[in-house]
């Protein structure tokens, strides 16, 4: 119950204050630690020093869905890890937002079968959507930065 | 003098400001929405099963009590050796002495049988 779904919209405080939140949130989105398949390896690489995830401040990957605010879904997923998928999403505390990595993640890609889900957003909604089979470090980071545009013009009633 | 202590005191008035806005304010603006999936048991998102109280064979206790006892031995080596030249033979039979001392706890502990795991 925050304050989200108490204040007035419009006033000036108000819309201060939602920028003052967005800000922080949006230099903070801190991931997952959860890797599906091989794009996992190349989220790995975007947060070694070369790539340098950190400067996004996205550097902190949490090993508990309690502390994370962004859930990279790296790697396809299969009909039996999408209940696992759909369960951590779930323990996530709101804001959260969704990034699915790479061709599988976004529409299953050259797994057009039984065994894998057809997209992330079959089970969880999604922010922004990675192209790529697996995609470099750079779109990661460019995917990081178009989700904190996104963060950044949140308004509280959206998710009040 | 007591004004030299002034940057410890201005270091505990900034954690205590810190901490108390780091608790303060997510509390006021961080949105809470329970479910029972978000409050239950986080188990690298597999469903959860059993309670946390479990038994355990108490043979892991005898294990870490001998591990500390022995490990502690090899703490004290590490001084001994630094001072070690300076100690002369006096250090040496001393050493020689205490590593005894519990060498006959561990044929002790062998004959009675406390390292067998079964």
């Amino acid at each position: 119950m925050g304050l989200e779904s108490r204040l007035p919209e419009g006033m000036v405080l108000t819309t201060t204050l939602e920028k003052l939140v967005n800000w922080s949130r949006r230099y903070s989105p801190w991931p997952l630690t959860f890797g599906l398949a091989c794009c996992a390896i190349e989220m790995m690489h975007t947060g070694v020093s070369r790539h340098d995830i950190a400067r996004f401040g996205a550097e902190a990957f949490r090993a508990s869905p309690r502390q994370a605010d962004v859930m990279i879904v790296a790697g396809r997923i299969s009909q039996k890890m999408a209940p696992v998928v759909k369960r951590l999403y779930e323990q996530m505390p709101e804001p959260k937002w969704v990034i699915a990595m790479g061709a599988c993640a976004s529409s299953g890609g050259m797994f057009n079968n039984y065994a894998i889900i057809q997209g992330a957003d079959k089970i969880i909604p999604v922010d922004v959507y990675v192209p790529g089979c697996p995609p470099r470090p750079e779109a990661l980071l460019y995917a990081i930065t178009r989700l904190q545009r996104k963060i950044e013009q949140e308004k509280f009633k959206d998710r009040a | 003098m007591p004004i030299d202590y002034l940057p410890i005191l201005v270091l505990v008035v900034v954690a205590l400001v810190f901490s108390v806005l780091a608790l303060l304010v997510p509390a006021l603006l961080g949105p809470r929405r329970p479910t029972a999936v978000k409050l239950s048991t986080y188990e690298s998102g597999k469903i959860p099963f059993g309670t946390t109280g479990r038994r355990f064979p108490v043979k892991y206790y005898l294990t870490a009590v001998l591990f500390i006892l022995f490990d502690i031995e090899v703490i004290f080596l590490y001084p001994w050796a630094v001072v070690f030249k300076k100690l002369k033979l006096f250090g040496l039979i001393e050493m020689g002495v205490f590593v005894l001392i519990l060498l006959v706890g561990y044929f002790y502990v062998w004959r009675k049988g406390a390292l067998e795991w079964d």
